[in-house]
């Protein structure tokens, strides 16, 4: 790199440097004196680009320099910082050749702010879940209480896995767990859970579904805090127990479950009943079986007597009430009797046929008929009016 | 193709089942020949819920998607 340009050679005009030459120059002696170094700021005028390479200035209350963080570098950030963010950068100093400006190839990123980029994400992402509903606790599905088929989303060769499979052959081996293996961490790890939640969607006769991974450092759990595998966990047809590992922080994974759980083994009990308990319980409801019919048979005559009692009493109550109500009626009919009428003087005109003769037309001259009066009959004839 | 073991999915509809019979036979609202019949069938689903319960061992088995997207259940030796 310039190793033919005498630097004493272009103090005349007909040694001058092309640009080139000199913005060459002028690099290698940026990149010899000023090895990779931390540089703290304030971040300004963010811009990502199509290509994923993200370009800003980084300023303080005189200077400023530009930047360049490229994807393979920025990809491993959980976002983009945001302009007026204090960051410490791991940068190699370096002069961009093509405008000839001084500037820094960010390699590492970190905020200085509490809980930094990461936590930036994870606000992001959770607001976006929020908005569209997916953290509404109404959304929460009660765990089916007697599962037969239980999806697992895990590491096929984490301690999770091992932890939940023991789980369950104690408590529970009356389930099947079909385990959906997938990376949990690192590089894809992401997409990978996603393709295994995709698949999940198309198991036949599902109950369950865990989705977790054993403890590890925030990098580590990050997977889990991607909007897009939360939108996946979500989206699931059967309700979900989330268990990534780890007490302290939440993973938006957590939040869009139906149950969180703090480990792999806590996710297995919460996901299944203990078969000892579910053997007592049945032995409790054959004893209530049992006792049912017992108490049926009992029951039956016990029963008859009462029907008994009751019927002989509704008939007794019912002939009391015909005795009162014959014994008025005979008081009635007397009352009303003619007889009593006759006894007060009275007397009844009746013709040969006992037609009962009323009015004077009744009673032509000559004609014979009875009367009866109070102690028998009479035998009269109507004279000339 | 994953199918749901069809003798398992109703284990418990078959408790719902066991739990209406008892609640039915305490309810004392039933004749005796009712009362009989439900009470066999409460026994019946008794021992073959028992016997589900402890003829179980967990299996356990991974989903993997072949090159063509379909799915393939096989046994898992983790």
């Amino acid at each position: 790199m310039g190793q033919s340009l005498d630097l004493f050679a272009a103090v005349s005009p007909e040694g001058a440097w092309t640009v080139t030459q000199v913005t060459r120059r002028a690099r290698a002696v940026v990149e010899a004196g000023l090895l990779p170094l931390w540089v703290r700021g304030e971040i300004s005028g963010f811009k990502a680009w199509q290509s994923g390479h993200w370009y800003f200035a980084l300023r303080d209350r005189s200077a400023q320099i530009r930047c360049v963080m490229f994807q393979k570098d920025n990809r491993r950030l959980p976002a983009p910082p945001q302009d007026g963010m204090q960051v410490f950068l791991f940068a190699r100093p370096t002069l961009w050749e093509e405008k000839g400006e001084f500037r820094l190839t960010v390699v590492d990123l970190l905020s200085t702010e509490a809980g930094g980029l990461w936590q930036l994400a994870f606000e992001k992402a959770k607001a976006a879940l929020a908005k569209d509903g997916l953290l509404d606790p109404a959304r929460k599905r009660p765990l089916p209480p007697y599962p037969l088929r239980i999806a697992v989303v895990t590491s096929p060769d984490g301690a999770a896995l091992q932890d939940i499979i023991a789980v369950t052959a104690r408590r529970w081996p009356v389930a099947e767990l079909l385990v959906l293996p997938t990376r949990v961490q690192g590089e894809g790890a992401e997409q990978e859970i996603c393709a295994a939640l995709a698949l999940l969607c198309r198991v036949e006769g599902l109950d369950l579904a865990i989705i977790g991974r054993g403890g590890g450092s925030r990098e580590d759990l990050w997977t889990f805090n991607h909007e897009r595998v939360a939108r996946a966990v979500a989206a699931l047809p059967v309700p979900v127990i989330s268990a990534v590992g780890h007490e302290t922080d939440v993973t938006l994974c957590d939040l869009v479950a139906d149950v969180r759980a703090a480990t792999p083994s806590a996710a297995a009990e919460a996901a299944t009943p203990d078969r000892a308990d579910v053997l007592a319980a049945l032995a409790h409801l054959g004893a209530r079986l049992a006792r049912g019919l017992a108490g049926r048979s009992g029951r039956v005559a016990e029963r008859l007597d009462r029907t008994f009692d009751r019927l002989t009493g509704t008939l007794e109550r019912r002939l009391e009430r015909h005795r009162h109500e014959l014994s008025g009626l005979a008081g009635r009919l007397d009352a009303l009797s003619p007889l009593k009428i006759l006894e007060r003087g009275y007397a009844l005109a009746r013709d040969e046929q006992g037609r009962v003769l009323k009015r004077v037309v009744q009673f032509p001259a000559g004609l014979r008929f009875r009367l009866r009066v109070t102690d028998g009959d009479v035998a009269a004839r109507a004279g000339e009016s | 193709m994953a199918r749901a073991r069809p003798e398992l999915v109703s284990f418990a509809q078959q408790l719902d089942r066991l739990e209406e019979i008892v609640r039915r036979l305490e309810a004392q609202e039933l004749d005796l020949d009712e009362a009989l019949k439900l009470f066999e069938e409460g026994i019946e689903r008794l021992r073959e819920a028992r016997e589900r319960l402890t003829a179980a061992e967990a299996q356990v088995k991974q989903v993997l998607s072949d090159k063509a997207g379909n799915l393939k259940v096989e046994d898992f030796d983790g």
